[in-house]
């Protein structure tokens, strides 16, 4: 069985990836994971200053889903690369730093320190992060402006040769609109989707749950949506799409491939069941054996039409 | 620091012990060996199924030679499917996690004795530290407070043991009406824990902890208290349980859930 996938000039041992923000830095979860087996591991978010995040209470379950308002707290780049980072060389998987900033200045510095000789496989650019703010574009998050979206990846892509991933929000009205823009400013990928907004109400105490009033939702909740931009995207783009929303099976990773997904990332099954990771890889190949699959990139965009 | 794991252990009973309140007992000699007072596992409360979609944060409430038990209060959907699992079935547990309370200060810095101070199930892990401090020959006072009566828990077991323990509820069905930071303050105003030479752990609501966190300072008594926050991945990876602090945000998984009282922001955290 051949799972392998070439996401822009990076070949991928296998299509099934871990979310940024989910993951830690990969050794939250050694001993837990055989960490070698991830097809990569995407680093929770970083950017160029330390970020306190957001006031607590951050996350809170809810129906199939999870709504979180972390506020992308990391110490800052500097410190990643020093404490973070040596480590996640170090599995022998690829891994793929998700950057983000307050502006295209902050994207643009982070990709130009993670250039040189211990360049990161991948970059994925976190244009969608719904829990901090943001400037130069008059719209809350900057993936739901084509023109920032498009600036900031030009500008990240001059400083490093870096595969460019997109990762998009799903909170707009054409997301393919987004997705051509991170394609004509040179992303090698975009990844579908962030969370999408939402906000939860305890009506006893008269008043929002999360510190932040509102957060991301996450989870299997958000499976049939995220899907469906994977299918909306597929076709009007010619670069390969990395699938996200609610993966907790092997089969839910055989849906985002049918849709149109190359690869694909685990993200809340990791926080409910910290070895999810491994069972999910497991049956994503047992999924290819029942159907006589011999390589798995032969799955993206294979949906039937009804 | 034992490494933590996820682990089919075994169902040995679930009994209700108080209205609302379940013992659940899991074989696991790995647990039982490895787990100190303070720490907590999460529960997969079933295999199957997206909701609820998190574990649940239990803190360890008896450690035996090849068994745990967990204390819990049946408060929402997860809590009462764990309610009706059933001997003999596994559960998924990841754990032990979480660093447990701190007795080496307790020992290098001579303290005589220990104050609990438990609101509700907050009495999970205190009871676990209890045994402990008994095994080793400390002296232990408890002060339990709880809404009504009916909610009265692990009492009988802890003076069986012949610790001191004094109840307070809310509405007065069982020892003195009130709260039980209200025993804590009068014995404290009589000077008598600090001159026991006491050392003050504590877990309940946050509000309590606020209050025996202040009044422990007033009083120049050494706390350490146990944080329930809403808990996601458990292994320090999600950054959701952020807990203020005097220094930046801490995780409750991580950095806790046992913090020293002084350290926490109560300003900002006692809302919660």
């Amino acid at each position: 069985m051949d799972l392998k996938v070439k996401i822009g000039k990076t070949i991928f041992k296998n299509p099934v990836w871990v979310a940024s923000g989910t993951f830690g830095y990969g050794e939250e979860f050694e001993g837990l994971v055989d960490l070698r087996e991830v097809g990569a591991i995407l680093t929770k978010t970083v950017t160029l200053h330390e970020r306190e995040g957001n006031p607590p209470p951050r996350i809170v379950e809810t129906p199939s889903g999870l709504l979180n308002s972390i506020g992308l707290e990391n110490k800052g780049i500097d410190y990643f690369k020093k404490e973070k980072y040596p480590f996640l060389k170090k599995i022998g998987t690829r891994v793929i730093v998700s950057i983000a900033g307050e502006n295209k200045k902050e994207f643009t510095a982070c990709a130009e320190k993670l250039s040189g000789k211990d360049e990161p496989d991948a970059i994925e650019i976190n244009l969608s992060c719904p829990n901090v703010t943001h400037s130069g574009t008059k719209y809350s998050l900057m993936a739901q402006d084509p023109k920032t979206t498009e600036s900031i990846i030009k500008s990240v892509r001059k400083k490093t040769k870096s595969t460019l991933i997109a990762k998009l929000t799903p909170n707009v009205t054409d997301i393919t609109e987004i997705a051509r823009a991170a394609e004509a400013a040179g992303a090698d990928a975009v990844s579908l989707v962030n969370t999408y907004m939402g906000m939860m109400v305890d009506a006893e105490k008269m008043e929002p749950v999360l510190g932040n009033v509102v957060g991301g939702l996450s989870g299997p909740a958000i499976k049939p949506m995220a899907l469906k931009a994977v299918r909306d995207v597929y076709g009007n783009v010619n670069i390969p799409i990395v699938g996200i929303g609610g993966i907790m099976t092997g089969t839910d990773v055989a849906e985002f491939m049918l849709a149109g997904a190359s690869a694909v990332q685990v993200g809340t099954a990791n926080l409910a069941d910290p070895a999810a990771y491994n069972r999910i890889l497991r049956e994503f190949k047992e999924y290819l054996d029942r159907q006589g699959i011999l390589k798995a990139k032969n799955l993206t965009g294979k949906l039937r039409k009804r | 620091m034992a490494r933590k794991k996820t682990i089919k252990t075994k169902i040995l009973s679930n009994k209700q012990v108080a209205k609302d309140h379940f013992v659940i007992e899991l074989e696991s000699a790995y647990l039982a060996k490895n787990s100190s007072p303070g720490q907590f596992v999460s529960v997969k409360v079933q295999e199957k199924g997206t909701d609820p979609l998190l574990r649940i944060p239990l803190g360890i409430h008896v450690i035996k030679n090849k068994s745990i038990k967990l204390l819990y209060k049946v408060v929402g959907d997860g809590t009462a499917i764990l309610s009706s699992r059933k001997k003999k079935e596994t559960l998924n547990i990841l754990g032990p996690l979480g660093n447990g309370f701190d007795l080496e200060k307790f020992r290098k810095e001579g303290y005589k004795k220990a104050v609990i101070v438990a609101g509700g199930h907050g009495i999970a892990p205190l009871y676990a530290l209890t045994e402990e401090l008994l095994s080793r020959g400390k002296q232990v006072e408890v002060f339990f407070g709880t809404c009504t009566g009916e909610h009265v828990l692990c009492v009988k077991e802890l003076r069986a043991k012949g610790v001191k323990v004094r109840v307070a509820t809310e509405d007065g069905t069982c020892g003195c009406e009130g709260y039980v930071t209200d025993p804590l303050r009068e014995a404290l105003e009589k000077n008598k824990i600090k001159a026991d030479g006491a050392m003050i752990f504590a877990c309940g609501p946050r509000p309590m902890l606020a209050a025996v966190s202040k009044d422990a300072e007033r009083f120049g008594i050494p706390a350490q208290v146990s944080l329930d926050a809403y808990i996601a991945c458990g292994v320090g990876a999600c950054l959701g349980c952020a807990v203020r602090t005097k220094s930046g945000y801490k995780m409750a998984c991580k950095d806790g859930p046992v913090f020293d009282a002084q350290e926490i922001d109560w300003k900002t955290e006692k809302r919660q």
